[in-house]
């Protein structure tokens, strides 16, 4: 079934060949103004989707084996403002999931691009996808600089322990 | 690929018109050829190629369309509430709608104008007249919102407004009902008019960068009607031309007694000596009373001034400002070709249309080629100003536009057409009728000096049996015609809100691209903001409750309010932690005298509720935010004065903790 509407998307995509606005529900509103579905390459060159690595302009992040306590501690500045209405420190699911353990689950990468390119992940991404089942509330693109994300990530860090 | 179906698209409807005209009898339909559907369809998912901002008349604001389907993009709320957008009902917008006479929540908006920068259109705002309290607002086109409303001193009826200078240097404001001034004695006997009114014209300077209104100054006219105007541009900038009715100073059955002269008068004013007077310190500083009202997108809210002084310089005793030039039978339209050379002015009465040289108006002046003075002002001899005049162009002539290629197009109110003339030999060339009883007309560009004349869109005063019948009150009606041929061809009806008058419009290049998105909740500095559920809270001073509110797809936190009592003033300090484009909250709740709040991404609004009985009041998010808005709700507990309820205020908790 799946491939069937993939097909039919296809061809849809091909006789509007402007775009394939992937029909925009109330919730799917990506700030760039189209999202082309080409699955054998990315924006920044990347040469086939990569389920951990995610998609986005994020494609190494350098995690050092400790902790960067000045990044965690705006990171969860930002946390406050834009994150925490919806997630818990802990594994217990709020509106999203808890971010327990999501640093051990997830490559950092993977997260970076998750959290700024947030809409083409949803719609692409495996995990992501699964995710949207359990909770049914497409995660807002919160409008996260690169910096944003960055602290985001070591504050993950340091929720999952590390010191 | 496209190309076909938009054809066979065009083709099928072509056929549907084409059959339906079979069966139909000869009328008004009749006149709409086989490519109008092509010309005007938008397919889904398509921009329009233009914005069309068009006054919403006696609803007080702005609509804005797209062109050329005729789709309704928007209302801008400006000078009336709107509870569906709480325009005039939150706390922040309240300001806005605030005038010398108090809280004023509708108007009548006649004439929208662009900003403009060398003669064309530059996009950044657009400006509203309000003919009631007199005022004009400034809309913000980054946000399609008002930013800016001034009232107007010495004013009554704000009607040759908001005409703008070729580099939006000045907004015009020119009183249609003149009275006497604010602060001499108004309590007169009405019959004292030629006494006691007097006629101001404002010239409110607007900031370069930031669009910041401020009158700078008033010139003061003897008592007649001033109806519409328009600015100079090219050889004739630093001028101004006002259309004046009523020189017969009639203060009752105007129908009648302001219709006994052969000719009234176009007003020029000379704006650049009159800045050269207010500089060498002419005017007069006059104590009047006005609102001021700035609306800030940094604190999401607005600040209401109240000002108490106007510079004043007087037509009479500066002899070079004004000069009057005898226009037939009551003029009303006045409009400047995008040469600057031809003032073009329409007599509501008359069966010509005069148009006026301003190189001849120059020598007239330097002449003294004058025909005595009216109150003080000179009046300059007719002939001595006219160009020529289009002879017998249809009755009754209300406004003309422009295309830039030397053409102008009138309309006629009497005999409901649309005529196009060659402004150099003022012969007609083509005639169209409006269904019905067309007033204003617009083209994009058509008042300035580049008109981009694709279309060109009529608005009528009669709608009659042009659409599906809706009671006694039916649709106000716009209709496009196509003018890119030598002909022009009706192409589509549509509806309008209010009484359209004028209207402006222009390429969306210009304006599409420059949309705010989102507010940034860093940047969002309102003083009852709440940056993250963190801050949510609930601050009780006195009988005032503060409820710091936030809302996130999708729960509002807090949700669970308590030890509400009787008397208690609560006001909901909503703000809305999404930072993504088309994503607004909305706040609902039972039994508020107001209306609803709607914010937008990153932006706080406030409402007032005071509970009016004990009890259980749930409140909600009124905008469909995602699969589980309907689970985006409250509850608020009511108690009685002096109930021991303690104030407590909680989410996702089913007993409330004891506020710290």
């Amino acid at each position: 079934m799946k491939k069937i509407l993939f097909a039919f998307t296809f061809c849809t995509s091909i006789v509007f060949f402007a775009g394939c606005n992937s029909n925009p529900t109330k919730d799917d509103f990506s700030t760039e103004e189209q999202t082309t579905e080409t699955p054998t390459s990315t924006e920044n060159g990347n040469p086939s989707y990569d389920p951990k690595r995610g998609e986005g302009k994020f494609t190494k992040i350098d995690v050092a084996a400790t902790l960067d306590v000045a990044m965690a501690t705006s990171g969860e500045k930002v946390s406050g403002v834009k994150c925490s209405s919806c997630h818990k420190m802990t594994d217990e699911k709020l509106v999203g999931p808890g971010w327990k353990g999501v640093t051990t689950r997830r490559t950092p990468e993977w997260i970076m691009n998750f959290i700024t390119n947030t809409d083409a992940m949803i719609d692409k991404d495996p995990a992501a996808q699964a995710q949207l089942e359990i909770c049914l509330v497409r995660m807002p693109n919160q409008s996260l600089s690169d910096d944003d994300a960055r602290h985001l990530l070591e504050f993950m860090r340091k929720n999952d322990g590390v010191k | 690929m496209k190309n076909i179906n938009i054809k066979l698209i065009a083709t099928i409807s072509v056929v549907i018109i084409l059959a339906m005209n079979a069966c139909k009898p000869k009328n008004a339909g009749s006149a709409v050829s086989g490519d109008a559907a092509k010309k005007t369809y938008v397919a889904p998912g398509k921009y329009d190629e233009f914005y069309n901002f068009v006054s919403g008349g006696f609803s007080g604001q702005m609509s804005v369309y797209g062109l050329p389907s005729g789709r309704l993009l928007r209302v801008i709320p400006v000078f009336s509430v709107d509870p569906e957008k709480s325009w005039g009902y939150s706390e922040e917008t309240k300001p806005m709608l605030n005038t010398s006479h108090g809280f004023v929540p509708w108007d009548d908006l006649h004439h929208t104008e662009m900003s403009q920068t060398n003669g064309e259109i530059d996009g950044r705002w657009v400006f509203g007249n309000a003919n009631n309290t007199p005022r004009v607002a400034r809309i913000d086109l980054k946000t399609f919102r008002t930013a800016e409303i001034i009232e107007l001193p010495n004013s009554a009826g704000n009607h040759s407004s908001p005409f703008i200078t070729e580099n939006t240097e000045y907004v015009v404001a020119g009183t249609r009902f003149s009275v006497p001034s604010d602060n001499a004695n108004g309590d007169v006997a009405i019959n004292t008019y030629k006494q006691n009114f007097k006629g101001y014209l404002s010239f409110i300077s607007v900031g370069k960068e930031d669009g910041k209104m401020d009158i700078a100054f008033q010139i003061e006219c003897p008592g007649v009607n001033f109806d519409l105007s328009h600015a100079g541009k090219g050889k004739s900038h630093g001028w101004f031309f006002f259309s004046c009715y009523n020189t017969e100073q009639a203060n009752t059955l105007l129908e009648v007694n302001a219709s006994q002269k052969d000719k009234d008068f176009i007003m020029a004013v000379n704006w650049k000596k009159a800045e050269e007077y207010l500089k060498a310190g002419k005017g007069k500083k006059v104590p009047v009373k006005y609102a001021h009202n700035t609306y800030s997108d940094e604190t999401h809210s607005a600040t209401s001034e109240i000002k108490t002084e106007v510079t004043v310089l007087s037509a009479k005793e500066l002899k070079d400002i004004c000069y009057f030039i005898p226009c037939p039978k009551s003029p009303h339209g006045c409009d400047v070709d995008p040469t600057g050379e031809y003032i073009v002015g329409s007599g509501k009465l008359a069966a010509l249309i005069p148009v006026f040289s301003f190189d001849k108006l120059q020598k007239a002046i330097a002449d003294k080629a004058y025909d005595g003075d009216f109150d003080g002002i000179p009046v300059i001899k007719y002939e001595a100003a006219l160009y020529g005049e289009v002879k017998k162009p249809g009755l009754g002539p209300l406004h003309t536009e422009f295309d830039g290629k030397g053409n102008a197009y009138t309309t006629f109110f009497v005999s409901s057409e649309v005529v196009k003339w060659n402004i150099k030999d003022l012969k007609v060339l083509d005639r169209v009728p409006t269904y019905y009883s067309v007033g204003h007309l617009c083209i994009p560009g058509g008042d300035s000096k580049k008109p981009n004349a694709k279309f060109l869109i009529a608005y009528n005063k009669i709608t009659k049996d042009r659409y599906l019948p809706t009671g006694p009150e039916l649709a106000q009606s716009a209709q496009l015609f196509d003018i890119s041929g030598d002909k022009m061809q009706l192409i589509l009806d549509f509806p309008t809100i209010g009484e359209p008058h004028y209207a402006q419009a222009v390429s969306a290049d210009l304006i599409k691209n420059n949309q705010v998105k989102i507010f940034k909740i860093d940047e969002n500095k309102n003083p009852y903001v709440a940056k993250g559920e963190g801050e949510s809270k609930v601050v009780r001073q006195g009988n005032k409750v503060h409820v710091y509110m936030t809302s996130i797809r999708s729960h509002f936190s807090p949700d669970n309010i308590e030890g509400i009592k009787l008397g208690d003033e609560v006001y909901f300090h909503v703000t809305n932690l999404e930072q993504d484009w088309d994503v607004p909250h909305g706040f609902a709740i039972k039994g508020a005298n107001n209306a609803e709040l709607l914010i937008m991404p990153g932006e706080t609004q406030t409402l007032k509720w005071v509970p009016d009985r004990v009890g259980m009041f749930p409140m909600y998010c009124t905008d469909f935010c995602s699969a589980l808005h309907q689970e985006m709700q409250g509850y608020v507990r009511v108690s009685p004065a002096g109930s021991n309820v303690p104030l407590t205020f909680s989410l996702g908790k089913t007993v409330p903790e004891a506020t710290k």
